[in-house]
């Protein structure tokens, strides 16, 4: 079976959280313990005086749901994502997609 | 893992309480054994397509959570003790009928105050036990100036007849996929961020969409956000100055013939006099005013006019502008004047669902539920009423600013009696909140429903009535769209629904009685104007628009859709969007936009700003909390733990405070304790920080009160400089401020 991976178009990530969210609550995980991690950076970018990203990155414990995979659904990250910038599928397809994209981190699992 | 036979799922939509928003979300509740187990967002929604925030993912943890009040409550201490004691429903409903009948008697039903936060579906059950009651007085208690979205609504419905929202293709089921819509080329986004937040019917990633799809940003906003570092123009205005750039954009287009000269002839009233007025805003002077570099200014504008469709999106420091109402109409002369009136990707009309009143915001619908005569009755004795023009004649609210300074005075007649009712006011909303703390304290009876302790249950409450969640009770919403029910899926403890509770006081306290059995008869009587009632609505799922008839954009006003009397046009006295407004002409308002600086200022009080020379911008927004909710979720907290203040790295390098050090935000009012955030977000000049900080781990009782005198940031807001139609003015963004630093003054860092 193919790999599968998880695209992240970070540049629409507006930081909400609602990844770490969701993914506390699918697996049960108590605060202090989450498969994502979303950081914010502000800093000095070339040609704008601010610039503001969010880094939503996997930790450790994300499994891509494997309890949902089953069930035929996508992980919770990707599917409650408010921006829609959270993609779930084969790494070979995803990586056809960052080639359209720009701005774009792809997630492989252990 | 969960055996998934077990496992019920239920559909419902949100609307506060355990979400805490204004709601519209489709969400699906898995229930199991009676238990609530887990959230989805619902594919099936049109609204979010699936989508969740993290508070409502964080229900389990809400709903279920350990201090969450599942009894009605009576206070066996003194105020502020901290004593409760676990008492029945009819004990509890019995001693608030005694005591509200006591009052009535004695001062009259004005002297009961009914005060409301902004969650919940609350307006319309805290109206109905109010009228019932037949108190007129019912507001959000401590917003001063009602500065969140009633100037805006105030300013378009006495201009337009109607309200207008960004087109985001919300009206139609199939959303993005309408051939009809069309993206906004240009969106302007003024003085919010929208990701965090759902505000007033509105998804704010639906501007995310937007963006997606191709339209440009115009954000107006003093601080950096995400969405205004990927705009095409950000505009880093200086708080409280929004009037004045309005005025400076409409100067622009006009001066420049942007303007859709089709349009304005044919749509609209008195556009020669607003020429006149713009006149005095150049934007060399509005530069100077707004601290936005002059060519940003007319390039925005520019950029707006000429890019069809185009959209605002706008947020509530415009409402906490001096004279808020006067600002929300220059902004929306913008869209009027560029013809983005009610056309795909523009601003669109949007009237409560298919003539459905949840919640009445205006006082045509209060008339419509409860009559002329007992409005009219019931004005007579309406704080602000004689007062204010726009109190009086636009929304049945009590002017909260005056509403305050009665209950601390007891003229012209006395306030005898407070239900308080999804409202933290000593933790969360009111400006002066010691002022309001001390004036509710001398009430003779208090009633606050919620869900946890806080201060105001804490410090105020004789009786506390606990309250369901979204999950937990049945109710209905028609805020634009879609038209919807909630329903109810779990029990916590002996919880209610706000609904629920304000039916069963309004039926004992009404001595003429109600009309309804049950809360459903009042809900399908509600619904009835749509053709459909709860069942069928639960049953069937949301409705969005019927394809024709007002409810539906586009264009409505060429079609004779919008004016009782069917003909073409809008519903106001000219038939015509009134740039200027007759309205505000006979209520002695002025009738075109103008520019006041804020009370506070560098123009306004140099000396003030010498003492205290920051520019203090309170309540952006977390998309973990709303407003003074959530801080006792474990999921949600732990990401953002604590109350900071962004402050720019060179102040804070001038002020001598250091990036994480606990300092003290000052002024003449008091002291709040912040943790120092370093951020180039904001400007030098400006600080910002969150509201609606208290400490739920910290001593509930007096002295302490959940620390909210160390944390609540509006005991540092000052007292009514609201503007002159009563409406808008708060001071929540422009108050100004010191930075001291604890460790000079002998405290204990943090």
């Amino acid at each position: 079976m193919a790999k599968k991976g998880i695209l992240i178009s970070y540049d629409f990530c507006t930081g909400c959280q609602t990844c770490a969210v969701a993914c506390q609550q699918e697996h049960n995980h108590p605060a202090g313990k989450c498969g994502i991690k979303v950081t914010e950076y502000i800093y000095e970018a070339i040609k704008k005086p601010v610039a503001i990203d969010y880094f939503p990155f996997m930790t450790e414990l994300c499994d891509l749901c494997a309890n949902r995979q089953r069930n035929g659904e996508e992980p919770a990250c990707v599917k409650h994502c408010q921006s829609f910038c959270m993609k779930f599928g084969r790494l070979d397809e995803l990586v056809k997609d960052m080639e359209l994209k720009s701005r774009t981190v792809l997630f492989a699992p252990r | 893992m969960n055996d998934q036979s077990d496992i019920q799922v239920f559909p419902t939509i949100t609307w506060s309480a355990g979400a805490g928003c204004h709601g519209g979300c489709g969400q699906q509740l898995h229930v199991k054994d009676g238990k609530l187990i887990k959230v989805e967002g619902d594919e099936n929604s049109p609204w979010n397509q699936g989508r969740a925030c993290p508070r409502v993912l964080a229900l389990t943890q809400y709903v279920y959570h350990p201090d969450r009040i599942t009894t009605p409550l009576k206070r066996v201490g003194n105020r502020g003790e901290g004593k409760f004691e676990p008492i029945s429903w009819d004990e509890a409903f019995d001693t608030c009928e005694a005591r509200m009948r006591d009052i009535r008697e004695k001062h009259g039903a004005e002297a009961v105050i009914f005060a409301q936060g902004t969650g919940r579906d609350i307006g319309g059950p805290i109206s109905f036990l109010a009228y019932n009651y037949g108190s007129p007085n019912w507001c959000q208690l401590g917003l001063s100036g009602q500065s969140c979205y009633t100037p805006r609504l105030g300013a378009m419905k006495t201009s337009t007849g109607e309200f207008m929202v960004l087109d985001a293709s919300q009206f139609s089921e199939k959303r993005y996929e309408d051939p009809e819509w069309e993206v906004p080329k240009v969106i302007i986004v003024w003085g919010q961020n929208p990701p965090p937040t759902c505000p007033d019917g509105f998804f704010g990633h639906w501007i995310v969409d937007c963006m997606q799809r191709g339209s440009q940003i115009i954000s107006i906003d003093p601080r950096y956000t995400w969405m205004s570092t990927r705009a095409k123009y950000h505009l880093q205005i200086r708080p409280g100055t929004d009037g004045a750039l309005a005025l400076g954009m409409l100067n622009v287009i006009i001066r420049e013939e942007l303007y859709d000269k089709e349009f304005v002839e044919k749509w609209t009233y008195g556009f020669d006099k607003l020429c006149e007025r713009v006149k005095a805003y150049p934007p060399d002077k509005v530069s100077d005013i707004t601290w936005v570099p002059e060519d940003l200014i007319v390039e925005a504008a520019r950029l707006y006019a000429t890019s069809k469709p185009a959209a605002i999106h706008w947020g509530v420091p415009i409402d906490m502008c001096p004279q808020g109402t006067t600002v929300a109409q220059a902004i929306s002369h913008l869209w009027t004047i560029t013809g983005n009136v009610d056309i795909p990707g523009g601003n669109v009309i949007a009237r409560p669902t298919q003539g459905v009143t949840t919640y009445p915001y205006t006082t045509e619908e209060l008339v419509e539920l409860y009559g002329q005569e007992l409005v009219d009755k019931l004005n007579q004795k309406r704080i602000g009423c004689d007062t204010y023009p726009m109190v009086k004649n636009f929304r049945g609210w009590a002017q909260p600013d005056m509403a305050i300074d009665q209950i601390a005075s007891g003229k012209p007649y006395p306030i005898k009696g407070a239900w308080i009712q999804t409202a933290n006011i000593l933790g969360g909303q009111a400006a002066r909140a010691k002022f309001h703390y001390e004036a509710l304290k001398k009430l003779d009876f208090v009633v606050v429903v919620d869900l946890f302790h806080n201060p105001t249950t804490m410090a105020l409450a004789d009786i506390v009535l606990p309250a369901a969640t979204f999950a937990e009770k049945d109710s209905f919403r028609a805020w634009w769209t879609p038209l919807a029910v909630i329903q109810k899926t779990i029990q916590v403890g002996e919880c209610k629904s706000d609904w629920e509770i304000n039916f069963e006081m309004a039926r004992r306290l009404n001595d003429s009685g109600i009309k309804y059995n049950s809360v459903k008869e009042l809900i399908n009587e509600r619904l009835a104007v749509a053709n459909t009632n709860f069942d069928e609505l639960a049953a069937k799922g949301p409705r969005t628009m019927p394809e024709d008839g007002p409810f539906k954009p586009y264009r409505r006003h060429e079609r004779g859709l919008l004016r009782k009397d069917g003909k073409p046009g809008f519903e106001t006295s000219t038939g015509k969007i009134e740039l200027y407004c007759k309205a505000y002409e006979s209520w002695g308002l002025d009738p075109l936009p103008f520019y006041d600086e804020p009370p506070q200022s560098p123009v306004t009080t140099p000396e003030l700003f010498e003492k205290y020379p920051l520019i203090m911008i309170t309540g952006a927004r977390s998309s973990l909390f709303f407003h003074s909710e959530h801080r006792m979720i474990p999921w949600l907290r732990e990401k953002d733990p604590e109350p900071y203040v962004e402050v720019h790295p060179e102040t804070a390098k001038k002020y001598g405070v250091l990036d994480g050090e606990w300092i003290y935000l000052e002024n003449d009012l008091g002291k709040v304790k912040r943790k120092v955030r370093c951020s180039l977000r904001v400007h030098p000049q400006m600080i910002h920080t969150l509201h609606g900080w208290w400490m739920p781990e910290m001593e509930g009782k007096e002295p302490d009160l959940f620390g909210v005198w160390d944390y609540q940031i509006n005991q540092l807001i000052p007292g009514p400089q609201h503007s002159d139609s009563g409406f808008g003015g708060g001071q929540y963004k422009t108050t100004l401020v010191k930075l001291s630093s604890m460790i000079k003054q002998g405290g204990n860092n943090g």
